[in-house]
Formats: C-alpha cells, structure tokens, sequence
C-alpha cells in the first residue's frame, strides 16, 4: 500500500450541509495536510458537495478486523430490551 | 460626491474594466494549457478551478465593458474579435507557462495583486464593479492559499526546486513593475473613486510577497527597468500565439454561433 | 468513463485459485449471491482482488489518458462558455481518475504501481483515446457518442458487488451525464448551423461511430472474461447486450440532428423491436488495441513527459514536508 514513490495517502471526510455528520468519501494524495485538503477541495466538492473536510493520515486510522465482527457486534444483537418496541405499553398510556 | 472630481470618461472605464478582463482572461487561458499534464493528478484539478474562476470573473468583466461600451460587442466578440494591441491585460499574464515553478511564481505574483486589488475594488464607488471584485476577492484568496502555498514547497523544497523557481522569479520579476506604475487611466478612476491608490496596492502586495519570500528562503529581486505595457497594448511576442489558439475558430468561421 | 472492453483484452482469464479454501470460497460467493458488498478488509478470492484492479486501474488510467483528446481543444474553445464547460468537463475526467485510483489502492496496490503499469505500457486503457481530435466537433461527438457509451456501461458498475468501486462508479455516474449533454448541446449548435459547421459535425460522427461501438468489447462469444466477472457480479450486462441499447438509444439521436450515421447496414427491425447494424471491423479494433491506432505513441508520450516533468516538483513538496512536519506548508 505504502509506497514511498507516492505522497502520502489521506482519507477524506465530508460534511455535505450543516448538521449533518462527516462521511468518507474517499482518499487523495498529498505531502502535507495543507495541500491535502487543498486536494480533497478540488477532488471531493467541485459540485457544492461540502462545507467541510476532514484530512486523516491512512495510516493513523485504526480499524476493527472484519474477522471479529462476530465478536464485537453479534453481543447486541439479543439485546432487544433495550428498544422502545420491545415494551408493550397499553393504548390508554399516553405521550409514553 | 465632490463636484470638482470629474466622471472619467466611459472610454476610459471600458479600458480599465479590460484591463481587468483581459489579465483574467489571459492567464486562466494560460493555466487551461496545463489540465492534463501537471505534476499529480489532484493539481491538475487544482490548475484547472483557478482557471475556472479567472474565465468567470473575466466573463463577468468583458459582459460589462461591451454594455458600456454600447457598440452591442458582448463577452465573445471582445474576447475573439480583439488583435494585440486592443489586448491590455498585464504583460505578465500571458507569459508562456514553462516549468509547473514559472507558472507557480507568475501565478503567485499576480494572484497577489489580483487579491490586493479585488478587495480594494469591493469598495469601488462604481457598484457593478464592486459586486463584481467582492465576489472574485473570494477566489482570489483560495488562489493565492494556493500558489503560495506552492510557492513555499518549491522554495524550501529540494535544492533543485529552490534554484530553479528562484531562476523563475528572477525572470519574471521585472514584469511586476507594470502592475503598479499608475498612468492617466489608473489615477482618473483612482481619482473618480472607482479603483484603488496603485501605491497602496503596491505597499500591501510587497509587504505580502516578502513575507511569502521569507518562509520559501527566496531572494526578493532587485527591481529593474521594464519597457512593455501590455495594459497600454505593447505586449510581449507571446500574446500573438496565445490570441492565434484562442481565436482560431471564431476567426476562421465569421459570423457562426457555437 | 470507458470500462468494458478492457478488462477482456489482457491476456490470460484470472483463473479461481483451486488451492484457495474451499468453504471460505463458497461463503464468499454466498455473500455476493445475497447482493452483499464486499469491503476493502473482507476476505475475498486472490482472482477476484485481481480482477479488481486489473479493471478500476485500466478505468482510472482511461480517466486520465482520455483528458488528452478533449484538452486538445481548451485553448481553441470557440466561446469562453464553451471553453468554461470543456475545462470543467476534462476537469471531471481527472476528478474520475483520482476516485478509481483510490479505489483501486483499497484493494493493496499503490497509484505510484499502478502509474508505472500505465506509463510502461503493461496496463491497457481504452482504445477509443487513441483515435485524434481534429476539429471542435469531436469534443462534442466525444461527450455524446463516447460518454454515451461510457454510461451503458458505467451504470450496472454502480451495484458492482466491491463496495469503493461502486461507490466511486455512483459518484462519476452523476457527473457523466453533464458530459453527455454538453456533448449533444454542441452538435445541436453545428447541426443548426452554417453549412461548414453540419459538414464538421457529420465528420466527427463518421469517424467517431464506430470506435463507440467497439468500446464495448468484443462480442460475447469472443470475450474471455464474461463469465468470471457476472458470476462475482463485477458485470451484470454482457458486452452485446449493452452494445445494442447503446445503438438503440442512439440513433434516433442522430437523426433528430439531421445527421447520417456511417452505417448502410443499419436498418430498423419492427419485428424483434430493434436496430440491426453493420459488421465490426475487430482487425481495427485489435490493431489499435495492440498499440497501433492513430494517437497511441503520441498519448503515452504525453503522460510520461507531465510524469517525468512532475517529479521535481513532487519531489520538492515530500521534502518541504520532511523538513517541517507533515503539518506545516503554506
């Protein structure tokens, strides 16, 4: 992945509207956080796409392994008690 | 408005919304030679959203010229049907782009002076105008974010690209001169309060180049002499060609609409 | 744009590994049997991860080559609008190269290695970019024909079952039909213009045609990679099938331009509810493929020389990096 031939490679968030959060949408390449987000301006939002952008260094992203999915999110999957439709509340309880 | 201050001519004002025009014209014309052939692919977006916005701003400015102009030539006729000396953008401007550091440094150059100037012309007591410059002055910073950031990396980079963009800013240099040496047109819209005193644009250019100067470790040139002024119409010999490329068409098919 | 066609022509088919583990495999193909997308860190079949970047890389490098017909014309724009959508449009192009180089890079491949594959002549791009640019008509028979062709085949790619290439592909879908209207927009303008402006634009449609048409690949019976590639739902469409709309949509375009397509053959067939058209001459197709179409040398040139050209300057920024911190900068 890293080759030092490249600059380095950033992944890129951005906010599309006020309120919303940052969301991936990709990576450019850049020698400084600078020009990184020089680039995601001029790659990521030539259409009004954002009003803000998040450069991240690839390699300072830490990820969960798809290996230990089960793991880390089955656990929740039989904790229906902890949402609203689990409990049945008669119809004559109001604003509940 | 004081009454001994005279109205420049519209004559005048065409001339000095050209000058406008036509520098913006001229080198987003200049950078739109590089979209495909820059150093990484993300500059080659770069270059080409600066050109986007100087073929904007130029558009707006040549569509006001013509209308007070009044001789019915819109933004097209005057940008195709124009030879050399009816062209009074900086010399500067249409400079050929040589290596990515001479069209850094000329870029730099000139998007400095183009944000001195804009904001300055955001106050402009002619309205249209000041609408016009607010609007670029926004550009004109991300612009010179741009460059100069550039201008920075090259000059403290290598020290293959430190000498070579130092060569680029001696060459281009003594082209500066032009932008600043006020003549009659310059001091009567000074005057009429419709563009800004070019000696405090000059002050606060300088004051910006050095600073940029100082973090690329570059040496600011001394100044020289200088003899062209293409904002008076006496160009260099590189406008001919670029003017060959931009006009072919509607030069070879009269009268046609595209 | 550009995708399919390519991926058909280099050499041998990507074969399944027979050692890869056998349930894992089939676990795989059950994901994608169940329209699951694939992410950069899942497991996934060594042919598969092969067939990936061979495919987004030869899509990306189409991106940038296919920037150097149209630039051609930015300097002789006849209208600054004209010039203003033109420099956005190639614009786009880099844009659509930079989101598949990043695709690509998901899948443990480097732009710097995919970059080299190009510039050596390893990777292939499409062929329609080796054909030249002789006059303002072909940047509009380009954003109509070529773009057109692009789209047939740009859209299943959107549901591709590896999650970064078809989020990519969702992004250019949406800006690629800006380019094909601006490229009809300018036909219409020659069609209804002087007499020298229809004979431009019949040129262009005359020499552009059939290269349009071979950019879908070679016909199904002679392709190489079909099955592979739905069977993993890369592709969802073979190339005939796509060729066929692409003609189908097409024609009455050119028609309402007033304009003749370059084909004797062509005929409406009320029957089976579509047009039949000429025979495709493959040798061409196969010649320029193999490097020596029209424009081959002198596009390759072009990129090595910005390449080369470019190194100094990148090479000063990673060091101005180095010296004050990734941070620093302007």
């Amino acid at each position: 992945m890293s080759d030092t031939r490249d600059w380095p490679l950033y992944e890129i968030f951005i906010r599309a509207r006020g309120g919303l959060d940052h969301k991936h949408v990709g990576s450019v390449h850049a020698a400084d956080a600078t020009m990184a987000i020089e680039h995601a301006r001029d790659v990521y939002t030539r259409r009004m796409e954002g009003i803000s952008i998040w450069a991240v260094r690839a390699t300072d992203i830490t990820a969960s392994d798809p290996a230990e999915s089960d793991a880390l999110f089955e656990p929740a999957r039989d904790k229906i008690y902890r949402h609203p439709t689990f409990y049945d509340i008669p119809k004559e309880v109001e604003t509940l | 408005m004081n009454a001994a201050i005279a109205v420049p001519p519209p004559d005048a004002r065409v001339r000095y919304l050209l000058r406008l025009a036509d520098t913006s014209l001229v080198l987003g014309q200049r950078l739109g030679e590089w979209i495909g052939h820059a150093p990484a692919i993300e500059e080659d977006l770069g270059l080409a959203n600066t050109a986007l916005d100087l073929m904007g701003l130029a558009r707006l400015l040549l569509a006001y010229a013509g209308e007070l102009e009044g001789r019915g030539r819109d933004e097209d006729a005057l940008a195709f049907l124009r030879e050399e000396p009816e062209y009074l953008n900086a010399t500067l401007a249409e400079q050929p782009n040589g290596d990515f550091g001479d069209t850094i440094v000329r870029q730099y150059l000139l998007d400095a002076y183009r944000l001195e100037l804009l904001e300055r012309l955001a106050g402009s007591a002619d309205g249209r105008l000041a609408a016009i410059a607010a609007k670029a002055a926004k550009e004109a910073r991300y612009h010179v974010r741009y460059s100069g950031g550039w201008l920075v990396r090259l000059g403290d980079g290598t020290a293959e690209s430190h000498a070579r963009v130092q060569g680029s800013l001696e060459r281009l240099w003594p082209l500066t001169r032009e932008l600043f040496d006020a003549d009659e047109i310059d001091r009567a819209m000074a005057e009429a309060g419709i563009a800004p005193d070019l000696g405090e644009v000059a002050t606060a250019w300088s004051r910006r180049v050095d600073a940029t100067l100082r973090e690329a470790t570059l040496a600011r040139p001394k100044d020289t002499p200088y003899l062209w002024y293409g904002k008076q119409g006496r160009h260099s010999e590189h406008l001919g060609y670029l003017l060959a490329d931009l006009q072919y068409l509607q030069r070879a098919h009269p009268g046609a609409s595209w | 744009m550009y995708t399919q066609g390519l991926n058909e022509q280099t050499g041998r088919p990507v074969a399944a590994e027979a050692t890869e583990d056998e349930a894992r495999l089939r676990a795989f193909q059950a994901r994608i049997d169940a329209e699951e997308k694939i992410e950069p860190k899942d497991w996934m079949p060594d042919a598969y991860r092969q067939t990936l970047i061979r495919q987004i890389s030869q899509h990306a490098h189409s991106e940038i080559v296919g920037m150097l017909p149209e630039g051609n014309w930015i300097t002789r724009a006849p209208s600054l609008m004209r010039k203003s959508i033109l420099i956005a449009k190639v614009q786009d192009e880099g844009g659509h190269g930079a989101y598949l180089y990043s695709a690509a890079e998901t899948l443990g491949v480097s732009r710097a290695e995919l970059i080299d594959q190009l510039l050596s002549g390893r990777a292939k791009y499409s062929s329609i970019f080796n054909y030249p640019t002789l006059s303002w008509a072909d940047v509009g028979a380009i954003g109509w024909l070529v773009d057109g062709a692009a789209i047939m085949n740009q859209i299943p790619l959107c549901r591709c079952s590896y999650g970064p290439y078809a989020r990519a592909m969702i992004r250019i879908c949406k800006e690629e039909s800006f380019h094909q209207r601006q490229g009809y927009d300018i036909m219409l303008k020659l069609a209804r213009g002087t007499a020298a402006q229809r004979r431009m634009a019949q040129d262009a449609l005359d020499r552009w045609w059939w290269p349009s048409l071979m950019m879908f690949g070679p016909p199904d019976a002679a392709s190489m990679h079909t099955a592979h590639s739905v069977r993993w739902k890369i592709k969802r469409f073979t190339n005939d099938e796509l060729r066929q709309k692409f003609v189908d949509f097409t024609v009455p375009q050119a028609k309402f331009l007033g304009l003749n397509v370059p084909d004797p053959a062509l005929r409406w067939d009320a029957e089976a509810g579509m047009h039949r058209y000429g025979e495709i001459d493959w040798t061409e197709f196969n010649q320029v493929l193999k490097g020596h179409g029209p424009c081959n040398r002198e596009r390759l040139a072009e990129r090595r020389a910005a390449h080369e050209d470019g190194r100094w300057v990148r090479e000063a920024a990673a060091a101005h990096a180095a010296k004050h911190g990734a941070r620093a900068a302007a």
